[in-house]
């Protein structure tokens, strides 16, 4: 009974147990309060510079770039998934290529990107959409392929066409793993956009925000941006994690 | 080999049905049809052996046949290659002598969970395989009703198929497969997965609907007492390489109930296929498994 009743605090309660090992290590002064402001200072910092600073034009820069990526990543991949998945034969072709770009970290194709996409946004944008587009296509092709059988022939003994059995039972059949590529995808796609906002000339963007308080020692605005990416991360993994609980109610059943 | 001759009743001329079915309207008053399944020299080979060399069997329209056999004997890919979703190497199979694809046939899986679709609700469920048979909603939805009301329904067909017991999900699929008024049927171990007490009552069910329907129905089952009481022939298969070991007509009258599991005529009929059966798996050399 008790046990029930703690549970949901139990997350929160581990939150506030940092809050408090961070103040007291401000408080004590066991770590320079210049290079690590507490808590407090921190969200006061916070609070100011979404208030009055350009950190809410930052937040929500980042989160447009991430989500322009995401969506055309989703236009290309999933469709191009499907395709792969139906045919085991075009898999096996494109496998090796899928398999080898997923594991090159797409920080390293910065610079190809930007000889073709030259400096600024679409360079940003560009390099996320790549990295979150193969995450969901090998995602999207692995659903398809792992379709039940015993469905996709429930579909034709009831005399469903080929288009048919693809439209009403394999693609349902994959939208789970497809959401979990959503998933992994729109991180991936935000850790590249950050970075990209960082070194790729950038006027703002909370990766811009961090390295630019960086450069001028401005310490509680700098964790301030961090803490927003964090809880962007979060944030933005949360909501598409509803998206999936509500729409693909019968995953895992 | 030897077929009772009544398993060759049907022999309407196929050139008299062929044009009138192929051009079937929307299947409201459908041409009455036999049925029958005629199969000539079929070869079915996997990679490793060939199950069926040259295959013959001929069974009656408008009845319940049983298929029995030890495991792997090739009951499941028989009645798929007759479902039309296994190709086949060699041979026919005719359905009132035309190719399966002009056939209205259903099929109920023995894996229920991994045959229904879950992101529909099981009243949806039910209703899909209308749509490929061009018919008046609302008749569709007559059927519906009839079907609720033969089955006696009383859970929530509108709930999702996860949310329903393993025995409200096949009679789902068993009435998925009924709606479009199959002309041929097939079962694959329907009730393999429920427990005793339910597939009495399927049983029953089943029984009384498909008879009062007269559909050409295809059985799988590894339980005899459950094939006997259920058909009206019993085919009897052999190991690999697949063979007919007996066709047997089982004339029990109907309805048939519990108490005709203890009848003399029952218990007869069984003693007969129990003692086929071992014959056939003592020939076959025991231990397949
Ligand atoms: N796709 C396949 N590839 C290779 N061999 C297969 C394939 N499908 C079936 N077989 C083989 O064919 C034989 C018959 O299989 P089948 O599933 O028809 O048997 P069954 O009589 O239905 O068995 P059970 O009683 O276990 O359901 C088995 O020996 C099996 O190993
Ligand atoms: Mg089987």
């Amino acid at each position: 009974m008790k046990g029930a009743v703690l549970r949901p605090l139990l997350p929160l309660l581990g939150a506030l147990s940092l809050l408090a090992l961070w103040q007291i290590c401000t408080g004590l002064r066991l770590i320079d309060p210049f290079l690590l402001p507490g808590p407090v200072t921190m969200l006061q910092s916070l609070v100011d510079s979404l208030r009055a600073g350009p950190l809410l034009h930052d937040f929500l820069a980042t989160i447009g770039r991430t989500l322009l990526s995401l969506l055309i990543a989703l236009l290309i991949a999933v469709p191009l998934g499907i395709l792969l998945g139906s045919s085991e034969k075009l898999y096996r072709a494109v496998e090796f290529i899928v398999d080898f770009f997923r594991s090159t970290p797409a920080t390293a194709v910065f610079p190809l990107f930007l000889v073709f996409f030259g400096v600024g946004d679409s360079t940003k944008i560009a390099v996320a959409a790549f990295g979150a587009s193969l995450v969901i296509l090998f995602n999207t092709a692995y659903g398809v392929m792992n379709a039940r059988k015993t469905r996709l022939l429930a579909a034709r003994v009831m005399g469903a066409s080929r288009l048919r059995v693809l439209v009403d039972v394999t693609l349902w059949e994959s939208l789970p793993q497809t959401f979990i590529g959503i998933r992994s995808g729109v991180s991936l796609a935000l850790v590249i956009v950050i970075v990209a906002e960082m070194f790729i000339g950038s006027r703002d963007g909370l990766g811009h925000s961090i390295l630019d308080s960086q450069m001028l020692f401005e310490m509680p605005k700098m964790y301030a941006a961090i803490f927003l990416s964090g809880a962007l991360g979060y944030g933005l993994n949360a909501v598409f994690l509803m998206i999936e609980r509500r729409f693909i109610h019968w995953g895992g059943k | 080999m030897p077929l009772p001759t009544a398993a060759q009743t049907n022999a309407a001329s196929p050139i008299a049905t062929r044009p009138a079915a192929a051009e079937r309207p929307a299947v409201v008053t459908p041409l009455k049809r036999n049925a029958g399944i005629e199969i000539k020299g079929l070869v079915k080979r996997f990679e490793t052996a060939t199950l069926y060399d040259g295959f013959d069997l001929t069974l009656p329209g408008e009845k319940i046949t049983a298929v029995f056999g030890p495991n792997g004997c090739g009951k499941s890919t028989l009645i798929n290659m007759i479902a039309g979703i296994l190709p086949y190497d060699g041979g026919s199979i005719l359905i009132d002598g035309k190719p399966i694809k002009s056939t209205r046939v259903a099929y109920v899986f023995q894996n229920y969970r991994e045959a229904m679709f879950p992101w529909l609700r099981a009243v949806d469920n039910i209703r899909y395989p209308l749509k490929y048979q061009k018919l008046d909603p609302a008749e569709g939805e007559r059927r519906l009703g009839k079907l609720l009301a033969d089955f006696d329904v009383r859970f929530d067909i509108n709930r999702y198929p996860y949310q329903l017991s393993g025995g409200q999900q096949q009679l789902v699929s068993i009435m998925r497969a009924l709606i479009v008024q199959p002309e041929v049927l097939f079962l694959d171990e329907p009730f393999s997965a429920l427990d005793y007490e339910l597939t009495l009552m399927m049983r029953d069910q089943l029984q009384r609907v498909i008879v009062e329907r007269e559909i050409t129905t295809l059985l799988v089952s590894h339980d005899l007492d459950e094939a006997i009481y259920l058909s009206d022939h019993l085919l009897m298969l052999t190991r690999q390489p697949t063979r007919i070991a007996d066709f047997v007509a089982i004339d029990l009258p109907r309805p048939r109930r519990v108490a005709t599991l203890s009848d003399d005529g029952f218990v007869a009929l069984k003693a007969h296929c129990l003692s086929v059966f071992e014959r056939e798996v003592r020939r076959g050399g025991g231990g397949q498994l």
